[in-house]
């Protein structure tokens, strides 16, 4: 059986640390995207009780207002199905990667088109639930509710749209006479870092907003 | 597109094109220096103004709406286009040359962080030609930012400027970072590093790590002011002080990217022309990175007078007070390597000796400031003015002319004149003194900042009228600078390969040094190499005649920046111009992935 080469090296960058530049790059990136995200976050936290102390809806979760019930907007067993979904183009991203350092083009080509397709999927959830909310009322003005939590999942359904704009360049480039080239195990790796990246924000942010109660 | 962009590199390499296609490091560093040598020109220009209206009370120079701009836009030039990207250019310049290497990790990157502080310090610039400047100062507290209190364009031009100069400094960042870690010479370990470039480094992560918080505070405000939110808004439940936080958790990391340039400049002015090793190089290493991880957890300090409550207060006193600490060991090192050295008075020296001093001033109140019942004494008058700008012009800009003499024959093959230096220093120092000493009495008498003009019999009078022919002096000075500029760069190159006798790498090549850097790439074996190799009798390596790869020459990124450019305007004309901007930029980055770079 002929094995291909595990990783596929490219011999002209020696670097200092022995990580590549580009892989180098995306790392402290992603510590600096910590940071934004972290920051929007932390803004959503704040505000949570003050929304709920305003007494202005429509809120996040069951609140009661003058011994009065109001529902929340959230639809959790919805939500988890496009985290699932979110989560699954994780798993496919894993198999591009793979695809690409075993220089299996068809399986990175098949991986990748299945990670964009899961991706625009969670997409999708997400207008479905922004115009639901927007129909029952909450609006970027309603509340400090529906102000941190539109930036907030706004910004990251963007990431997730640049992500799949990302694949999606990698998954034409790989239709080129020389394919993604002698480095594509590293451009594919690199973009991975940051489709999981972007995964695992959601996993924050899907705690924070819909499993911890009002 | 591909094949036109290879063909260039073989193109001469003079004429505009060449500038707005290169992706020469040392280029770039020089389309910084220039670009921000004339923002700050244009941000003294605006200093100048203000200090002839204060000159005498009742001033009617300009009225209260023009002050109110133009103090928020000296200060928005003077940091973010003048301080920071005269940073940058140092940074451009040097990195690769004292790490010995042939160029940064990210040409064109680097290209395209210069082409968006550009469009970025271009576009907030051009708001007092809408005669719309912000005005709400450069931090910009809510709910003078919002659309109540703001109704015009100013503001937008303040978010929109500064979120591009962020994309912009976050590129070079990145790119700093990845190329001291990785392009090292041979034996170039970190705890050899000139600290110049640990100083570099320990900027980059601050800018990575502080630039998102400014970011998100600028995106809530964008929204709160373009698309109905209240986040800054009391009145609809939102919080105005949050403003405050997220600034200044960017603010005071921003203080420490702007000063430890200097520091590092200092530090490699001073052993060579003490001619002595730099005295404790670890200790000024670690205090570099100590006052880099205290600066995190500080920000607070500026808004003691919030209502924290008394146990924030404390924290953040304490841990302001404790970075007095590795910054005083810094000083101390300073002092240190200069005792007992034979030392040279030239200009370099001479403004790298008075940024010790004038910085230890500006250090000094700023440790008062950190006691809270202080700095509400202190809060929103002229004593914080003083503060500031000792630490900046007589620190920051102090330093930076130290390092512009120092390498200006390494960047021209020229020596800047001596004896007009040595006049354009003392005006310097003079000048800062006069301008901003008496600022401290001023403040303490009680005189506030951001007031556009005075009542007679206050006391106020005689200081005012000094610090602005301070103010005059120090433009003096400026205008010393540039004809020295000007005069030289007419004069013959003549510069050797190492004048000073300094023992790091950028010295081994000649002056200025060829595109490609070093004919060899050197090889370290101490922590002072060219002194290691002078001591032990070590040639430098005989150039080998093998082919040189450089990076060609692209296009790319000026276009990208374009593309950015009309997402910057976006906000300030109509969001259709979006639906241009992307396209330009998803073309841009397309085409650059696919550019053959080898």
């Amino acid at each position: 059986m002929a094995h291909a080469p595990a990783v596929v090296h490219s011999g002209r960058h020696q670097t200092s640390t022995g990580t590549d530049n580009r892989k180098l790059l995306m790392w402290m990136f992603l510590g600096s995207e910590c940071l934004f995200f972290g920051s929007l976050i932390a803004s959503y936290l704040i505000f949570k009780n003050d929304v709920i102390a305003r007494g202005v809806g429509p809120f996040a979760h069951l609140v009661v207002i003058g011994g009065e019930e109001q529902h929340g907007v959230l639809d959790i067993p919805l939500t988890s199905v496009s985290t699932f979904v979110l989560l699954m183009s994780s798993v496919t991203m894993v198999f591009a990667v793979y695809g690409a350092q075993q220089r299996l083009p068809k399986m990175m080509k098949l991986a990748l088109l299945a990670t964009i397709i899961l991706g625009i999927g969670f997409l999708g959830f997400q207008v479905f639930e922004f115009r639901t909310f927007g129909a029952e009322g909450l609006n970027l003005g309603t509340n400090l509710f529906g102000a941190t939590f539109f930036v907030l999942t706004g910004f990251h359904g963007t990431h997730v749209g640049i992500g799949v704009l990302y694949l999606a360049c990698l998954l034409a480039g790989s239709f080129r006479r020389t394919g993604l080239g002698p480095e594509a195990g590293h451009h594919v790796e690199i973009a991975g870092l940051y489709w999981h990246f972007v995964d695992i924000v959601w996993i924050v942010i899907f705690t924070i907003i819909y499993l911890i109660p009002g | 597109m591909a094949t036109v962009a290879g063909t260039l590199a073989h193109q001469a390499n003079t004429g505009v094109w060449s500038w707005i296609t290169t992706v020469d490091h040392k280029r770039i560093g020089v389309l910084y220096g220039v670009t921000a040598f004339t923002f700050f020109c244009w941000g003294g220009v605006q200093a100048l103004i203000i200090r002839t209206q204060l000159a005498v009370p009742y001033g009617n120079v300009v009225d209260a709406g023009t002050y109110n701009g133009l103090f928020t836009m000296h200060a928005l030039t003077m940091i973010f286009l003048a301080i920071m990207p005269l940073g940058a250019s140092f940074f451009n310049f040097l990195t690769p040359l004292m790490i010995g290497a042939r160029d940064v990790a990210f040409p064109r990157l680097n290209a395209l962080s210069y082409w968006t502080f550009l469009a970025g310090g271009l576009v907030l610039s051009s708001s007092f030609l809408f005669g719309q400047p912000p005005r709400g100062g450069w931090f910009n507290y809510a709910p003078l930012s919002s659309t109540q209190y703001a109704p015009d364009l100013g503001i937008d031009f303040y978010v929109v400027g500064l979120l591009t100069l962020g994309v912009s400094s976050l590129m070079a960042a990145l790119n700093f970072a990845v190329t001291i870690l990785n392009l090292r010479a041979p034996g170039l370990t970190m705890m050899r590093l000139p600290v110049f470039i640990w100083m570099t480094l320990i900027i980059s992560f601050l800018l990575i790590l502080a630039l998102p918080p400014l970011t998100v505070a600028l995106i809530q405000l964008l929204f709160d002011r373009q698309f109905g939110t209240h986040f800054f808004n009391a009145a609809e439940g939102g919080d105005p002080i949050l403003w405050q936080h997220l600034f200044w958790v960017f603010g005071h990391p921003e203080v420490y990217i702007l000063i430890l340039p200097a520091m590092g400049i200092v530090s490699e002015v001073l052993p060579v022309f003490s001619r002595k090793p730099l005295f404790g190089y670890p200790a000024i290493v670690f205090s570099g990175i100590a006052i880099a991880f205290l600066g995190w957890a500080v920000w607070s300090h500026h808004m003691f007078t919030t209502g924290m409550g008394a146990v924030p207060r404390t924290i953040f006193a304490a841990n302001t007070m404790i970075i007095g600490i590795p910054t005083g060991i810094k000083i101390f090192n300073w002092l240190g390597t200069m005792y007992g050295g034979s030392i040279r008075f030239n200009v370099s020296m001479s403004y790298a000796v008075s940024f010790i001093a004038l910085f230890t001033i500006g250090g000094i109140s700023g440790v008062m400031h950190a006691s809270p019942p202080v700095d509400t004494q202190h809060q929103d008058t002229y004593f914080v003015v003083a503060h500031l700008h000792y630490v900046l012009v007589g620190g920051a800009m102090t330093g930076i002319f130290s390092g512009i003499y120092y390498w200006f024959p390494k960047m021209t093959g020229r020596f800047l004149d001596e004896k007009l230096g040595m006049v354009q220093f003392w005006l310097w120092f003079i000048g800062v003194n006069m301008t901003f000493f008496p600022m401290h009495y001023l403040g303490l008498i009680g005189m506030p900042r951001r007031i556009y003009t005075y009542d007679p019999g206050l006391n106020f009078e005689f200081w005012n009228m000094f610090e602005t022919i301070g103010s005059f002096v120090l433009a003096a000075s400026v205008l010393a600078f540039l004809w020295n500029f000007f005069t030289t760069m007419r004069k013959e190159p003549t510069a050797p390969n190492n004048p000073w006798g300094a023992p790091t790498l950028e010295w081994a090549t000649t002056s200025p040094p060829p595109e490609h850097d070093f004919d060899v790439i050197p090889t370290v074996r101490a922590r002072d190499p060219l002194w290691y190799d002078r001591d032990h009798g070590i040639e430098a390596p005989q150039p080998t005649g093998e082919h040189i790869h450089l990076p060609p020459p692209s296009y790319y990124p000026i276009l990208i920046a374009t593309g950015i450019l009309l997402l910057t305007v976006a906000p300030l004309t109509h969001l259709a111009m979006t639906v241009l901007a992307v396209p330009i930029i998803v073309y841009g980055i397309w085409g650059w992935a696919l550019e053959p770079t080898e």
